[in-house]
């Protein structure tokens, strides 16, 4: 009989280990390297959201298994680490496409008509927001000011920012997605 | 090199101050935005110029925004007697004309931008001009990166005067009598706040500076971190030396990461020179500041939530008494001052109280600054002294609205602020009148609508956004906010009665009275101010079924005008077949098919086709 808290399964660290040395092996020493203080549950949680930060850096989300290994390093619980995850969005624990797409729907930009660019995404995509495409390419997400309130509307694609856009520029930006 | 004294500092900053070096400095505006609009092409195009034989006539410096956001990529010419030129909409290719012109020539075809700013700690004010820079003293006027740069505005020597000349009370006590308010929202006084964490019993104390900046469409806070991060390190020394604290945090939010790497080089800097650490001027007050990164929670920007946010937890807030400055971060008395706050302290400490009473309104002193975005034309950053008119900020600084249309509302005060209509433009505005004209100062987002705008559609852009960002623990605010959410949707789509306006008025009402923080309290506010000053513009949504800016489709009604030569093409394109006709002539759209998707008419090459 298999137990309910997954003990007789193959341990996480090893699972992350075996599938991504390099990235496991990266976030491990980024752990390590934390002045944590032992037993001191309170402090450590201090290191939570920068080691999630990290980590989704490494690994592009949280998946169970990062989750699982932060939550053994710092000495806090599973449901904790995933409260925290699902609290902010900045972090997620699905795979997101390639490419980030994230039109900005601060004030500025939607006073400027950036409903008609996710509009026109969503369309040329054929997902909704906050959705990744089939292959895996295109993640279509929405961001709340990027602080570029004189180019709005705004959309970012990973780090690259494409400001005062209009409806018919989306072609050209999704064509700039090439691998 | 550490500076163990004010004496050394001064002389440092004389020796940096006494080489002359006769060259023009070439200001290159590179923050987050100017680089977007692309501001690394034309920087580029400046040094490869200088390397053909200019670099004995000018120097070329990267500083933060300049405030004119509207005209980057941005440059100004400035020489050591403090002439100045400044140019907008900078391409690569005219940098070899401008540089030939100089100061005093003129360069064919590049756009010269007039100054609208003094210095109120240099310069009298001349007549006309507009801004007061204090906050903004320093960004888009040195390279963020150089400590040196700060130092020759005397940077670090607010710090040293407080450490070797006066006692922590006296700080305070200072910043109290200039009457310095919190530049995050409430306006609350800062050396109040600092006495409250001075008050409490000696030991653990936490200097917290919030740049989470949340309200959309506000972006004062980036452009001093990214432009003039020292300031903000040496604000948050003073205020720990007044409190007792040892340590600082700066939670800023993620999105910023150019801030964020400014903010990591100025500490390092301030360390080595011994403006942070152990020992700081060669006393023995210890103070080091450390980052804390925030994950896309507006929430957070709220002082207890973001203390539970660096504590690791989920950011949500809790009941206040008891005060951070009581009871703050890990329990220990915390003092949590926004940027733009901290970015005024050194300025204060130096200049003193009085001069700082000098600018602005007797129960606001001093100066506010906005970020002006929308429909306008010189969308930017402005700092002007409180009790500065918004006819003067919009139509003087802001070069009146974008192409010539009607102005309709700015709102202020983000999500949790309100729209101010034409009759109130003429009001000077600080903390107190913002409120008694149904809005509030906020961050100091100014966003400018036009006649384009539907008040009911931005109402409910801003519950979107509240009920996006509501942290769920307090239920007026969660199902509250959705509740009305869903009845500005129903009016949007036609759907609303008259019943609908009543009760977005009495559940307006009954989640700011009952909400548990300060976002459920205000989330309202966009409603309330929209009811008030646009009242009609619901009517006519409920009662006629009519947009009348045109902007809720639901409502729109697709029509052929007599222009139709039947050429078919929308039939073509309408992708529920509702357009019907002969070719050659009239086309008709079949109003229960039509989705109101606009595709007919962008297609159609001959205005043929009204939306009403
Ligand atoms: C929902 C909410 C969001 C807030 N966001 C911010 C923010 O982004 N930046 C900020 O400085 N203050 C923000 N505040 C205000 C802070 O709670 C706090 O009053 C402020 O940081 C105190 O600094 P000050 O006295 O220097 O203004 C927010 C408040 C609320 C209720
Ligand atoms: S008012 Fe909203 S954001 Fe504030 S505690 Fe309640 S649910 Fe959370
Ligand atoms: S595209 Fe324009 S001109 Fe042609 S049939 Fe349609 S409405 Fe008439
Ligand atoms: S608005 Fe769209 S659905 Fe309606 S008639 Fe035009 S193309 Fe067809
Ligand atoms: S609102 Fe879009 S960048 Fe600020
Ligand atoms: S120049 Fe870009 S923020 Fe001002």
């Amino acid at each position: 009989m298999t137990c309910c808290c997954e003990c007789s399964k193959e341990k996480a660290l090893d699972k992350l280990m075996r599938l991504e040395p390099e990235k496991t092996s990266e976030l491990t020493a980024f752990i390590d390297g934390l002045p944590l203080v032992a037993g001191d549950v309170e402090k450590n949680r201090g290191f939570l959201v920068e080691t999630l930060h990290r980590a989704q850096g490494i690994f592009g989300y949280l998946p169970v298994e990062v989750q699982q290994v932060v939550s053994e390093r710092l000495g806090l619980t599973r449901s904790e680490i995933y409260g925290v995850i699902s609290f902010y969005s900045y972090f997620t624990d699905k795979p997101i496409g390639r490419y980030k797409i994230n039109v900005c729907l601060g004030t500025a930009c939607f006073v400027k008509g950036a409903a008609k660019i996710v509009d026109e995404l969503k369309a040329k995509l054929g997902v909704d927001e906050g959705e990744t495409t089939a292959d895996q390419k295109f993640f279509l997400g929405a961001l709340r000011c990027v602080g570029s309130c004189s180019l709005a509307p705004v959309v970012m694609v990973n780090n690259r920012v494409y400001g005062n856009v209009t409806p018919d520029m989306v072609d050209q930006i999704l064509a700039d997605c090439e691998d | 090199m550490r500076i163990n004294s004010l004496e050394a500092l001064k002389d440092y900053k004389s020796r940096l101050c006494g080489v002359s070096s006769g060259k023009t400095s070439i200001l290159m505006s590179l923050g987050t935005c100017g680089l977007a609009a692309g501001g690394a092409k034309v920087a580029d195009a400046i040094r490869a110029e200088l390397d053909k034989g200019l670099s004995g006539k000018y120097e070329a410096v990267s500083v933060g925004c300049m405030g004119l956001c509207y005209c980057e990529p941005t440059i100004e010419l400035r020489d050591e007697a403090g002439r100045s030129a400044i140019y907008g909409h900078v391409t690569p290719e005219q940098i070899p004309a401008i540089l030939a012109a100089g100061l005093d020539g003129e360069a064919a075809g590049a756009t010269k931008v007039k100054r609208t700013w003094y210095y109120p700690e240099e310069e009298e004010n001349k007549d006309g001009v507009l801004q007061a820079r204090i906050a903004l003293r320093n960004t888009g006027r040195i390279d963020p990166e150089k400590i040196d740069d700060y130092l020759k505005y005397d940077g670090y020597q607010a710090l040293g005067k407080v450490l070797k000349t006066m006692a922590p009370e006296a700080v305070s006590q200072e910043i109290l009598d200039a009457m310095l308010r919190g530049r995050g929202g409430a306006g609350f006084p800062t050396g109040k706040k600092w006495q409250f964490a001075a008050a409490q019993p000696k030991g653990q104390k936490y200097m917290i500076c919030n740049a989470d900046e949340g309200d959309p469409g506000a972006f004062m806070d980036r452009a001093v971190l990214e432009g003039d991060p020292h300031s903000v390190l040496e604000a948050m020394a003073i205020g720990a030396y007044a409190i007792g604290a040892d340590k600082g945090i700066i939670y800023i939010r993620a999105e910023y990461p150019l801030a964020i790497e400014r903010l990591q080089k100025a500490i390092k800097q301030a360390r080595e020179m011994g403006f942070l650490g152990k020992g700081i001027f060669g006393t023995s007050f210890d103070f080091d500041i450390e980052l804390k990164y925030g994950a896309g929670a507006f929430v957070c920007g709220e002082e207890t939530a973001l203390i539970h946010s660096i504590e690791g937890k989920r950011g949500e807030p809790t009941f206040k008494p008891p005060f951070p400055a009581i009871q703050g971060l890990w329990k220990k008395p915390t003092v949590v001052n926004n940027v733009e706050t901290y970015a005024n302290v050194a300025a204060i400490i130096r200049k003193g109280a009085a001069w700082f009473k000098s600018v602005g309104t007797s129960g606001s002193p001093g100066t506010k600054v906005f970020a002006l975005a929308g429909k306008i034309n010189c969308v930017g950053l402005v700092e002007v002294p409180m009790g500065t008119t918004l006819r003067d900020i919009i139509f003087g600084l802001g070069g009146g609205i974008l192409n010539n249309r009607g102005f309709k509302a700015v709102q202020t005060g983000g999500p949790s602020g309100g729209c101010i209509t034409t009759k109130n433009l003429d009001t000077p505005i600080d903390y107190e009148t913002l409120k008694s004209i149904g809005s509030m100062m906020g961050s100091g987002g100014m966003i400018v609508m036009d006649e384009d705008n539907c008040m009911v559609n931005i109402a409910r852009f801003f519950l979107d956004f509240t009920c996006d960002e509501s942290c769920g623990k307090c239920t007026p605010c969660r199902i509250g906010n959705r509740r009305l959410y869903e009845m500005l949707t129903d009016i949007c789509r036609g759907k609303g009665t008259e019943e609908t306006l009543e009760e977005l008025r009495t559940l307006s009402n009954v989640i700011k009275d009952t909400a548990l923080c300060g976002l459920g309290q205000t989330s309202p506010n966009p409603v309330l101010s929209t009811l008030d000053n646009f009242f009609e513009e619901y009517e006519a949504h409920v009662k006629e079924k009519r947009c009348p800016a045109g902007v809720c489709t639901a409502l729109l009604k697709f029509t052929i005008n007599d222009n139709c030569i039947g050429c078919g093409l929308c039939a073509k394109n309408c992708p529920t077949g509702a357009i019907s006709g002969k070719v050659k002539s009239k086309h008709v759209i079949d109003q229960d098919k039509c989705i109101k998707c606009g595709v007919c008419q962008q297609k159609c090459k001959f205005k043929a086709i009204d939306k009403k």
